[in-house]
């Protein structure tokens, strides 16, 4: 075992401790970055000039009228900057553009004494604009040829060998839809002038770091003169970690230029119409399988809607990339990727990251073809798991795969699977117009940022004399429990009681340099940093207990606050070893520090060994589908786990379902659209609000949950043998979806394939169980009832693929 | 009380009793938010999520009249769409006031020590539904039920579930939140909150507020409403404010007078006779559902899908059918129960069947300066009654289409149908084609095919973000086929 894996004895780390902040959560005491606004003086609010086209060029901008709104104190634009006007680090997001790349983007931004008056004013500034054509959807960008960026090609083996030897060769496309965030705390940053003109940025951000990088930028300023501090967010989920910058710069910009704090936050609707999403995507391919249904080959080419910007288009891709195998052995791959460019916002990070939509992929192959060769879905996906020696098709060891196994067996025995196949068939065949189906699916996600050079984490832990600990670390609070984690880890560390420590919010002047709470890696890293920072105080202090209790420091031990040395009956309180330690003249603050070993990743030949391990999950969900409407209800989910040796049950199993809550969101019921028509109104975002953009409620929560953590899932090379949660259990949700591709052919004959849209809502639903019963044929059965539905005549082509599969299949 | 004139010296400054405290308004407009006016005051507990009413974080509990006038009942509000004006007078406790984090509130320390908040920005917002509901005087224990029972949305305590409709979490699952909603006991014989509930709730208060060009005016009976607005025939009526905040928040509308009437006597009574059954106009939906009493099925199997309990505490009858809305989920409802509307004016009162009310999309033959004062349904009630809402998400969402059914079936034949749509035209309508088809004929799955196809090609629907036409189409289909296989003719079986 490893010394960073190793849990002492009494170890604060394992134990179910609520969120370090849930007391100030539910008193309404819990600051977030907009609550400081009423406790900070003569604040100025600022509003946005939203552009009404998705592209157009501005050939007039006139602020003089907004001047003249009472309260209104100055209106920013392009002439303000001091510096680089971007809101990222490559120079395709100008901060005040003269071409407009999306509806709803800001071209200036107005300063008043009250919202109000920062409103009014707005709608005082005239724009001229010249609009222009916009391309809004992936088949218009992929029609016209309109993509940004890298388009790299995963690649083993030989792909045409592949499906020339496969028994079975299939074709598809798989068109998914993107996602809001919908953090339920909307973008905010508060900036003040310091007495010295340097700057201090409350932001609602997962990137504290880049945010000062970027800010400083603006500004023209070294970085030093720029602080950012987050106090914790309301949901970030990714749509934080680039997305904050360029309103922090606002902010900024608007405090250096007044003299007066600014403050940005942005409705629900601005939030909507300006921040980027997560990435719909593409994907047409080609697949072979043996006669046993064991995956031979694939060939597919992944499109993403990167909007108008490339953000984190890039990696976001590459993870798209290297999910697409998830938990299968493909022995042929050539997968390649492109990221259109389309008026629409810059999409960027959300939870899982392009592994969704990867994943998604391999998932939906499986899910259609399962019919087609004759094989229930679950035995078709646990014949191609992964065995332990074979690699990824970019070139990673499998050393685990019996995690998998092991979780898969655990579902398929509690949930009583098995018991439950025969009572949803005695269910089906006793109702007409609902139907009933159970999935289960599973999820390997690679842990770490592909970029290696974000793999590192900063730490400083103060003791003070009184025996008091106060951590800082690089990683942001967004709900997901980091903080609860890392006290937990120091608690550990120094061995005192968890209230012995507070953690500090996150401030680029504490810790610098710090990398983006993303990628599900902000308890790996800053866990390990946070433990390097309390166990260099540690062995200082165990110098000093040692003289008191006579032992060599070697066999000080320090467990639940009290100080021993082996082999002696004496103790000494946490706090009297530290003020002693004080009066030794004891440094008792460190700066801690750690980067993950062992990791190399190539992007340009898109090989190497980018993770430092796969955390892994499966769940089985129970759906019911009604046959009249499409509406759907999940009965029942049972998932199992892979967290390593959880730092904080709690907030893992919270991570778990929530993620799993998120993902069937996006899968089933979130529905972003945007205008596409000819009209005026080309590019808006309909769903721009809470009214129309719907997310899972607490009726969507499902009757019956159980979640359990994995056992023996010890993991040799991560803080205290855990493992990364934020992400994974996100794509746990694809059973949703399976399920209800099953319960939709049970609508019609044995063998039925269901092609499913994704998000499936019950309007998807109901087409595709439509298609189900008109493969049926014949008629109602019993004499005197109606025909049954016809599909409709005007729909468009529905199942060309499918054709072609069943085809193929019959030649096969 | 003078009613002659309005003499803005007999209006005492208005202010608002929070957690305990009075606290005079101050500089307020007729459109600052409850929420905004909190916020300022540094309570910032109650948070800002949507500033439409769809997510609860701004979720507070005010106290509004019990069932008798008696007892004050704590119910959950939006903060984001009530004016701070309209409540002046009145009682408002936030998350702050429920306790501290040395004393969490049993509701608190539920939701706090079962990880029912992670980022904890929705939480606030979730504590105070869950607190009204936890105070709900109604509440009972009931016996735990199977996991599987249909009805898991109660717990064992009968928290019902309903009550969270209208908070949104991101983070959690809700499944945490819903289990410390189940866990929770019955207030203690010392909890303040549970106390006050013993004394009526402050009187409206004849309040006046003027700022910024704009005025709040809260007028004490319905005499004094109708010649306020027949000056002001401009004049925006106020009741629950969830549609007028929505417009506020949202569109930048800045009613130049808003004019209360959810407290006006005239418009707050509910009456059950042998002939019919009236509703005030201004009772909020929750009073309406409670003092029903699931005596007209339709509405009942309505109320529990019409948007969330956060805002069926505040949304009125009155307001729903006063805009007119095509999308209004009442209206179908009422439609099939041929509910007449009375509207009173500055010439008197005069009574429209509700079919004869809407005249186009937001419009009704209403005139400037009248107002819905009361529904009449008449009784007896049909006997097969149905309520089918198609929307994306099952509760809390506007209809895709809505379809409510009254049906007599006598001795296997109907007798009288009467359908009413929502979602597929530019007003609410009745399926009268459809009513038609099915009258006379026998209650069969062959009748009700073919009356099927007829109430498929009813109305006009459009595609838009929420269904495609062909889908809306589709759904009044299958509604009706719904309909025969949930409640075939006697004989039949169920299918």
């Amino acid at each position: 075992m490893s010394s960073l894996s190793k849990r002492p004895a009494g170890a604060v780390v394992g134990r179910s401790l609520r969120h370090e902040s849930a007391a100030l959560h539910v008193t309404g005491r819990a600051c977030f970055t907009d609550d400081l606004v009423p406790r900070t003086k003569d604040v100025l609010h600022a509003w946005p000039v939203q552009a009404p086209h998705a592209h157009a060029l501005l050939s007039r901008l006139d602020t003089r009228a907004a001047r003249d709104v009472p309260g209104v104190v100055h209106v920013l634009t392009g002439e303000d900057v001091p510096g680089v006007g971007d809101s990222g680090d490559s120079d395709d997001e100008p901060l005040f553009p003269t071409e407009v790349c999306f509806h709803g983007q800001a071209v200036c931004w107005v300063l008043a004494d009250s919202l109000e008056a920062a409103r009014r004013g707005a709608a005082a500034v005239r724009v001229d604009y010249e609009p222009l054509p916009a391309i809004l959807t992936l088949p218009e960008a992929i029609a016209a040829g309109s993509f940004q960026g890298a388009q790299p090609t995963l690649r083993r083996g030989d792909v045409e060998a592949g499906l020339a030897r496969s028994a079975h060769v299939l074709d598809g496309e798989l068109e998914m839809a993107g996602q809001e965030h919908f953090y339920l705390e909307t973008h905010a940053a508060l900036a003040t002038v310091e007495d010295d003109g340097t700057v201090l940025v409350q932001s609602s951000t997962q990137h504290p770091s880049e945010t000062q990088a970027v800010v400083a930028r603006v500004l023209g300023r070294p970085r030093h003169e720029v602080t950012v501090q987050c106090l914790r967010m309301g949901g970030g989920f990714g749509g934080k970690e680039m997305q904050p910058h360029g309103y922090a710069a606002v902010a900024a910009l608007g405090a250096i230029r007044t003299g007066r704090p600014v403050r940005v936050r942005l409705t629900r609707s601005q939030d909507l119409t300006m921040t980027g999403k997560r990435h719909g995507f593409h994907a047409r391919w080609r697949v072979g399988l043996d006669d046993e249904g064991r995956l031979q080959a694939l060939e597919a080419t992944l499109t993403s809607d990167g909007g108008w910007s490339l953000d984190l288009s890039q990696p976001v891709l590459t993870r798209a990339l290297c999910h697409v195998d998830n938990a299968y052995w493909i022995p042929d791959v050539r997968v390649t990727g492109r990221i259109a460019r389309t008026h629409k916002t810059s999409q960027t990070a959300f939870r899982g990251f392009g592994g969704p939509q990867g994943m998604l992929v391999v998932e939906d192959i499986l899910g259609r073809c399962a019919p087609l060769l004759g094989l229930e879905p679950h035995e078709l996906r646990r014949r191609n798991f992964y065995q332990d020696g074979q690699t990824t098709p970019y070139g990673q060891e499998i050393t685990q795969a019996g995690r998998l196994h092991r979780a898969w067996d655990q579902v398929t025995r509690t949930a009583g699977l098995d018991r439950r196949r025969a009572e949803i068939a005695q269910f089906n065949a006793t109702h007409e117009h609902r139907q009933r189906a159970v999935a289960i699916t599973p999820v390997k996600f690679g842990i770490s940022f592909n970029l290696t050079a974000f793999n590192q984490a900063g730490a400083l832990v103060h003791v003070y004399a009184d025996g008091s600990v106060l951590v800082n670390h690089g990683g942001t609070e967004m709900g997901q429990g980091l903080h609860t984690k890392m006290l937990q880890v120091a608690a550990t560390a120094l061995g005192v009681a968890p209230d012995t420590v507070r953690i500090a919010p996150t401030r680029t002047d504490k810790v610098p340099n710090t990398s983006a709470t993303a990628a599900s890696s902000g308890s790996d890293l800053n866990g390990a940093a946070v433990k390097d920072a309390c166990e260099q105080i540690r062995d200082r202090l165990a110098q000093v207990a040692a003289q008191r209790l006579g032992v060599p420091a070697a066999d000080v031990r320090f467990r639940d606050g009290v100080v021993s040395g082996l082999g002696t009956g004496t103790t000494v309180p946490w706090a009297e070893v530290v003020a002693a330690a004080y009066v030794a003249r004891t440094h008792l603050s460190a700066a801690g520090f750690y980067r993950t070993e062992g990791l190399h990743w190539s992007s340009t030949v898109m090989q190497g060994s980018p993770f430092k391990y796969f955390a892994h999950g499966v769940a089985a969900t129970e759906v019911e589908v009604d046959g009249f409407t499409g509406a759907y209800r999940t009965r029942r989910v049972d998932i199992v786990h892979d967290v390593g040796d959880s730092l904080s049950p709690l907030v893992d199993l919270g991570q778990i379902e929530g993620a799993f809550a998120q993902g069937a969101g996006w899968l089933t019921l979130e529905d972003l659209r945007w205008d596409t028509g000819d009209g005026e109104h080309r590019g808006r975002l309909a769903t721009a609000s809470a009214s129309t953009y719907k997310l899972p409620s607490i009726a969507e929560l499902p009757p019956v949950v159980h979640v359990a953590l994995l056992e023996h899932a010890h993991e040799e090379g991560a803080v205290y043998g855990s493992k990364a949660v934020g992400e994974p259990p996100l794509m746990l949700a694809i059973s949703v979806r399976e399920a209800l591709r099953q319960a939709c052919a049970a609508f019609g004959p044995e063998g039925t394939v269901v092609e499913l849209p994704s998000p499936a809502t019950p309007e998807a639903v109901f087409w595709a169980l439509q298609a189900a019963r008109a493969g049926h044929g014949g008629g109602i059965e019993g004499g005197d009832g109606p025909p049954p539905p016809e599909a409709d005549p005007e729909a468009p082509e529905r199942r060309p693929q499918t054709e072609t599969l069943l085809h193929q299949l019959g030649e096969g | 009380m003078t009613r002659t004139s309005r003499p803005e010296t007999a209006v005492a400054p208005a202010f608002l009793t929070v957690n305990g405290q009075g606290t005079p308004l101050g500089d307020v407009t007729p459109h600052t938010t409850t929420l905004d006016w909190l916020r300022d005051r540094g309570l910032t507990g109650a948070k800002e999520g949507c500033a439409e009413g769809e997510c609860g974080a701004c979720a507070v509990l005010l106290s509004r009249p019990g069932a008798d006038a008696t007892t004050t009942e704590w119910v959950a509000v939006n903060s984001c769409l009530v004016p701070v004006a309209a409540l002046d007078g009145q009682e408002v406790v936030t998350a702050e006031g429920l306790g501290s984090p040395d004393r969490l509130h049993p509701v608190q320390r539920e939701l706090a020590d079962r990880g029912g908040t992670q980022c904890g920005y929705c939480t606030p917002g979730f504590v105070c539904a869950m607190a009204a509901e936890f105070y709900r005087p109604d509440r009972t224990t009931r016996a735990p039920r199977h996991e599987l029972d249909d009805d898991h949305e109660h717990g064992p305590n009968g928290f019902d579930l309903h009550a969270l409709s209208g908070n949104l979490c991101r983070c959690t699952g809700y499944r945490p939140i819903r289990d410390a909603a189940y866990a929770l006991g019955d207030p203690t014989g010392t909890d303040p909150l549970a106390e006050r509930r013993r004394r009526p709730p402050p009187d409206p208060r004849h309040t006046r507020v003027r700022a910024d060009g704009a005025e709040l005016v809260r007028p004490t009976d319905l005499t004094e409403t109708v010649r306020l607005l027949a000056d002001h025939p401009d004049a925006v009526l106020l009741a629950g404010s969830t549609d007028v905040g929505v417009d506020v928040s949202l569109r930048g509308s800045r009613p130049a007078l808003l004019v209360a009437v959810d407290r006006v006597p005239e418009l707050r009574h509910l009456q059950v006779d042998d002939g019919s059954i009236r509703i005030g106009a201004a009772l909020s939906l929750t009073e309406v559902e409670r003092g029903l009493a699931g005596r007209v099925p339709l509405l009942a199997q309505l109320f529990p899908l019409f948007a969330s309990r956060l805002v069926r505490n505040t949304a009125t009858l009155g307001g729903n059918l006063g805009t007119a809305s095509p999308i209004g989920d009442a209206a179908p409802v009422l439609l099939a129960l041929e509910a007449s509307i009375v509207l009173a004016g500055p010439d008197g009162e005069r009574v429209v069947p509700l079919a004869d009310y809407f005249t186009g999309y937001r419009s009704s033959v209403r005139r400037p300066g009248e107002l819905i004062r009361e529904i009449h349904i008449p009784v007896p009630l049909a006997g097969t009654a149905a309520f089918h809402k198609v929307a994306k998400r099952r509760v809390d969402d506007i209809s895709s289409v809505a379809v409510a059914y009254a049906l007599d079936v006598t001795d296997g034949t109907v007798v009288r149908a009467r359908i009413g749509l929502g979602g597929v035209g530019a007003t609410p309508l009745r399926a009268r084609r459809t009513e038609s088809t099915l009258e006379g004929m026998p209650w069969t799955r062959r009748t009700a095919a073919e009356a099927a196809a007829v109430l498929a090609t009813e109305g006009t629907p459009l595609s838009d973000h929420r269904a495609s036409a062909r889908y809306r189409s589709a759904m009044l289909e299958q509604s009706l086929l719904r309909l025969h296989a949930e409640h075939p003719a006697a004989g039949e079986e169920p299918s």
